[in-house]
Formats: C-alpha cells, structure tokens, sequence
C-alpha cells in the first residue's frame, strides 16, 4: 500500500511539475487577493493588522477552491481515474495520495507565501509564526474536505461557485479556529488552545473527507 | 470462471437490458454485440464493477465478486487512460506499476516494440496521433498475461491493419494460455483458436 | 419474514398512503398553529423588558429548531438510502430540503424583525444567528448540488454524501461559531438571551414546534409525491393515474 501511494504521489508531482504554471497561478492568486483588501478597506496600520490573519485565511481558502477541481477532472476526462478506481490498491490509499499530492502543491506553498501576507500587514514576528503553523495544520484540512467537494462535483454543471457554495460552509471551523489562533496572539493571549482545536478539525477532516470522496468518486463513475 | 445470471442495468432511468445470462470459461472469447446504445459498454462496466447493475449476479471463479476480483481483471474503455503530459514510456511503466505488475525496462520497450510504437517511447503522449494513443493504451496487454480476465471495450477502434493483426495476436496467446476475454466491437475482427460465443443486445 | 410495512417501501405503494396522510397533519398543523399563536400572542404576559416586540420568539425560536431538526431527519433518510439503496429514502431527502431551508430562513427572517426594535438592530454577529446562516447555506449547497446533476440516480447518491458530511460537521460549525463569538466580545448583543421564561412561554414555544412538525411532514409528504410522479413518469401505474 506504501508503495502505490508513493507512486501516486509520484505521478501527481511529476505532473504539476510538467504544467508548473497552473500550481503558480495559484500562489500568485492567493497574493493578489489578499492584496486587495487594503486596497478595499484603506491602509491604516492597526485596522490591516487586526485583519491580516482573516484576510491571509480567506485567502487561502478561495485559492484552495480554484485549484481543487484539477484534483479529478483532469483524470476523469481522459480515463485514467477509471484505472485508479479499477487498480488494486485500495481506492482510500488512492485518494490519500492525491489529498497528499494536492497539499504538496498548493497548501504548502501557500503556507510559505504567507509571510509575504505578514509583511504587507504589518504582522509582528510571533503572529506570522502562529499564523504561518495555524496554515501548516489547516491546509490539509482544507485538502481533505476539499477531495470530497471535487468528487461530488466531478463533471457537473456550475463549476467553481458550486464548488465554493458546498464546501466554504464547511471550512469555517479551519477558518475561525486558524486566525483566532492568531488574533489570540495579537493580544498576547496563548494560541495553544486554537491550534489544538483546529489540529482536531484535521483529524475530523481526514476520516471524513477521504471517506467521502471514495464515496463520491464511486457513485461518480456509475 | 466468468458467470451473471439475470444481469439487468439502467442508464439515466431507461433499462438497457434484462435478464442476461452467460458464462465464460478459461480460454473463452465472449463477443457482445449490439447497435449504438444498447448498453455494450454498460454492460462491460457492470463486469468491472463500476456500474452496479439493477439486478443480477456476477460471479468469478464460483463466487460473488468480492475486493480481489479487481485484481484478476484488466479493462480498457473507450479513453485512452494516457496522460498528456507523460510520454508513452512513463505512462506504460505508471500503469503496469499501479496494476502491480513487475517488470523490466527491458521487458516494457519489448512490450512497446509488439504494438509497432517502440519509437515513440520518449514522445510526450500528448503528440500522438489517435491510433498511436490507441497503440499506446493496449501496450498494456502484452505485459498481463497474469491477469486473468480482459474487458476490452472497442479495442480496435481507430487502429490501422498492421495495429489489428498486433492486438489481435495478442488476444489469441491470452486466450491460448487460459485467458478470458470478453470485448465489445462493431468490427468482425478475427482472433485465431479462440472458443467463441455471441451475445446481442438490444432488441 | 418481512414485515408488512416494508411494502410502503416502493414509491408506487407509498404515493397513496402518502396521500391519505396528507389531511391528517395538515389539520394538525393547523390546529396547533391556531393554539400555539393565540397562547404566544394573547395569553402570554407582557415581558417587562422587551414589551409586545419579543412575541416573534415563538416563531423564531421554534423555527430554528425546526431548522436542525429536519436536517439530522433529512441527513438520516440519506443515510438509509446509501444504506439500503431505497430511491423513497433518497426522495424523502430530497422533498425534506426546501422546508428545512425555508424554516431556516425564517428563523433569520424574525431574528432580524425581533432584532431591530429590541435592540436596534436587524443583523448581530451573534453564534445561534451565524450558525444559523450557515446552516441555510449548508440547505442551499445541498439543493444546488442536486440540482446541478442531471441523473436522477446520482444526484440521490451525491446528495446523500453531502447531507451526511454537513450533517457530521454541524456541531463543529456550532461549536466553532460559539467559540468564535466568545472571543469577540464587542458585539454584545445575544439573540440568545430570551427573556426569563414563564411556563407559559416555554409552552406556547413547545406548542408552535409541534405546529411546524405537523405542517413539515405535511408539506414534505406532497412533495414526495410530486417527486415520485417525475421519477416514475414511466412506470405503468403513473400512467394508468393519469388517464383515470
């Protein structure tokens, strides 16, 4: 079973790495949106700083949201996830290694960009490292969840704003316990509490996201 | 070793078919027929297990098909299963790995050299022709002499005469060392010593 | 071996039974109703701190409940249809979601009318109103996703799956939505705080949910209906319906 899902794995970053700039597309997105919101609200110091950990969140959970589709349908246009689900490795090893795959590409490094989002807002040196650890444990969450939401939307009509609409009302857990962790440290309080919570929300996540993909890409494929 | 009794499948609340019945022994060649839409590739599907049939059973070897079962068969539908992106070399070896069948390079340019693409190893598949990808997909099948039961759907669609005769061989050694194949087409393609049965579909 | 009833199992069996039902629980709804108003606006004591204007609470309240309620429902006739790949238990599902969408609704509907002369104003960021919001938007997701697919059969199982992973989710959403509420401690408004219950209140609560519950298996009964006619559109019974 490790072997299949280091091969999957394999395949997937073989093939991000040989399309690199739609992976890119993502991160530079994710900069560009969360650019926009001193543009939108004014640049007054303290009010950007009260909100850079909502706004690299939000940020993080629409460019999660674009990049999740390329998850199955790239596979499912020209067969090969049909193979995937026929092959003997169990289809839940499958759909790890693509979870796997899919943060390696866009959670991690949005995780990395974020201290380009600390230095636009002004984030103090220990809110960026909460921020930047609440993103490390809340991106496979979003990865998780997100699997599922792309199965069950595999071919269908309405593309990403369904997509959006099914699964933003999901991660508001991530999203309340990870800039709560660091809204906590603003005010010199402990995040350890939110950060243990949303390393729960991971857990939750990754039974019940894998599970549902499995499910989705089955009652898919009938 | 392949059994349904009383097989039955829907497509989008329409029945295709009802009621069908066959068995395929080791070394048996089992052809379904049938105009377009009367359910060939559902029906082949079903035998994968990826479409659940309405009512029916399928069995293997005597029994209901379980988790194992998809380990014994290999099935080839309409697409390709390429990526675009990788060339025909590492989408052979990706697809050969995953199905957990070990085997040298060695053996896979051979494997490439049966089907007439051996030149193309190192060709992004997405440069391909149609009939090369077809080529390409049924590589495959040279190298799985130990999975038991092919389900091709069209495997010679868009193939030329020489590619024909190369998959058609290929067909007949399965077959000759105890294979099962079951296949739809609309072409009368032959495949040498073969105990061949029919089935039609649609009515 | 099996029980009788489980021949209401097929939607050809239950479309009568459902339709026989139908009258019984909507005169219920509609006596209940009648009760649980009259006990909410007549009979009820004035509340000393919010006047005539918390009155709503007996609609808001018992809406919100309702709201949930039928979601868990919903979520658990998915589940059956996964379970036992009954297409009634995904029709059921199916027919539950606008009702359980539109009590959700209203129950932020009233909230904003109790909201703005209580406390003046139509939107609080408070927990149950939040989850409350996300909770219609979880109804929306499911009834969108449905209605996206265009196979009768898929869009039963996908669905399914949804209602079950938002069913999953929504204590942690409450639970995250509380936490959250908590710690921004500048909207000080809580939609929570009812005013101190009389007896009476509470009953007249207990009353208006009994009410929806009626008037929710009512409605979703017709629907179930409606939805069994379109998918069976085919089979000879509807036929037969429709010439006679």
């Amino acid at each position: 079973m490790a072997a299949a899902f280091a091969l999957i794995v394999g395949r997937e970053l073989r093939l991000v790495l040989r399309r690199r700039g739609e992976a890119l597309n993502v991160i530079v997105f994710f900069v560009v949106v969360a650019s926009l919101f001193p543009l939108g609200v004014g640049p007054e110091p303290n009010q950007l700083r009260a909100m850079a950990a909502g706004v690299a969140w939000i940020a993080a959970l629409l460019a999660a949201l674009l990049s999740l589709p390329r998850l199955f349908a790239a596979d499912h246009a020209d067969g090969t996830l049909e193979q995937l689900v026929l092959a003997p490795p169990p289809l839940a090893v499958t759909v790890l290694a693509k979870i796997a795959a899919h943060w390696l590409t866009t959670g991690l490094p949005l995780t990395l960009a974020a201290p380009l989002i600390g230095l636009q807002y002004g984030l103090p040196a220990d809110a960026l490292c909460v921020l930047l650890f609440s993103l490390l444990l809340g991106t496979p969450a979003l990865s998780m969840l997100g699997a599922a939401g792309a199965a069950l939307t595999l071919g269908v009509r309405g593309g990403g704003a369904l997509l959006g609409l099914l699964l933003l009302p999901l991660y508001v857990p991530a999203l309340v316990f990870g800039a709560g962790a660091v809204g906590a440290t603003l005010a010199g309080l402990p995040a350890a509490a939110h950060l243990s919570l949303l390393g729960a929300i991971l857990a939750v996540s990754s039974l019940v996201g894998p599970w549902a993909a499995c499910a989705a890409l089955r009652i898919a494929l009938d | 070793m392949l059994e349904t009794r009383g097989l039955a499948c829907e497509r989008g609340g329409l029945r295709l078919f009802s009621d069908i019945g066959f068995r395929v022994a080791p070394g048996g060649l089992l052809r379904v027929r049938g105009a377009n839409g009367s359910g060939k590739t559902t029906l082949l599907r079903a035998l994968t297990g990826l479409t659940r049939p309405v009512e029916g059973t399928i069995r293997w070897k005597g029994e209901p098909v379980d988790d194992d079962y998809r380990a014994q068969l290999l099935f080839l539908g309409h697409a390709p299963a390429i990526k675009d992106d990788l060339t025909v070399a590492e989408n052979l070896a990706f697809s050969l790995r995953l199905a957990g069948i070990e085997c040298s390079g060695g053996q896979r340019e051979g494997a490439l050299e049966a089907l007439g693409i051996a030149r193309l190893a190192a060709l992004p598949a997405r440069y391909l022709s149609q009939g090369q990808r077809k080529r390409a997909a049924l590589t495959r099948l040279a190298l799985s002499a130990r999975v038991p039961l092919w389900l091709l759907d069209e495997p010679f669609a868009a193939l030329d005469d020489d590619a024909l005769g190369r998959v058609s061989r290929l067909c007949a050694s399965h077959l000759a060392a105890g294979g099962l194949l079951v296949l739809t087409s609309h072409q009368d393609i032959a495949i040498a010593g073969a105990a061949e049965q029919t089935l039609a579909l649609g009515n | 071996m099996n029980p009788d009833w489980l021949r209401f199992a097929s939607p050809q069996a239950f479309f009568p039974l459902a339709g026989k039902l139908i009258p019984w629980f909507s005169a219920a709804a509609a006596v209940l109703a009648l009760a649980g108003l009259y006990v909410g606006f007549f009979v009820a004591p004035t509340d000393h701190q919010q006047g005539e204007a918390y009155r709503i609470i007996f609609i808001h309240v018992p809406a919100a409940w309702m709201s949930m309620f039928i979601y868990l429902v919903m979520a658990g006739w998915a589940g059956a249809g996964l379970v036992f790949n009954s297409r009634l238990s995904h029709m059921m599902a199916s027919a539950l979601a606008p009702t359980g969408a539109m009590f959700a609704f209203l129950s932020l509907w009233t909230g904003a009318l109790w909201g703005k002369p209580t406390w003046g104003t139509y939107w609080a960021w408070d927990a149950r109103l939040t989850s409350e919001l996300i909770l219609f938007f979880l109804y929306l997701g499911f009834m969108a996703l449905q209605a996206a697919i265009d196979d009768p059969r898929r869009a039963d199982r996908a669905g399914a799956v949804l209602a079950l992973v938002g069913a999953v989710n929504v204590p942690v959403i409450y639970f995250s939505v509380k936490w959250w509420n908590t710690l921004h401690q500048g909207a000080s408004v809580s939609f929570t705080k009812a005013p101190t219950m009389a007896a009476i209140m509470f009953t007249g609560m207990l009353v208006m949910v009994l009410a929806f519950w009626m008037y929710s298996i009512a409605v979703s009964l017709a629907r179930v209906r409606a939805i069994i006619l379109e998918r069976e559109r085919r089979a000879g019974w509807v036929h037969e319906l429709a010439a006679a």
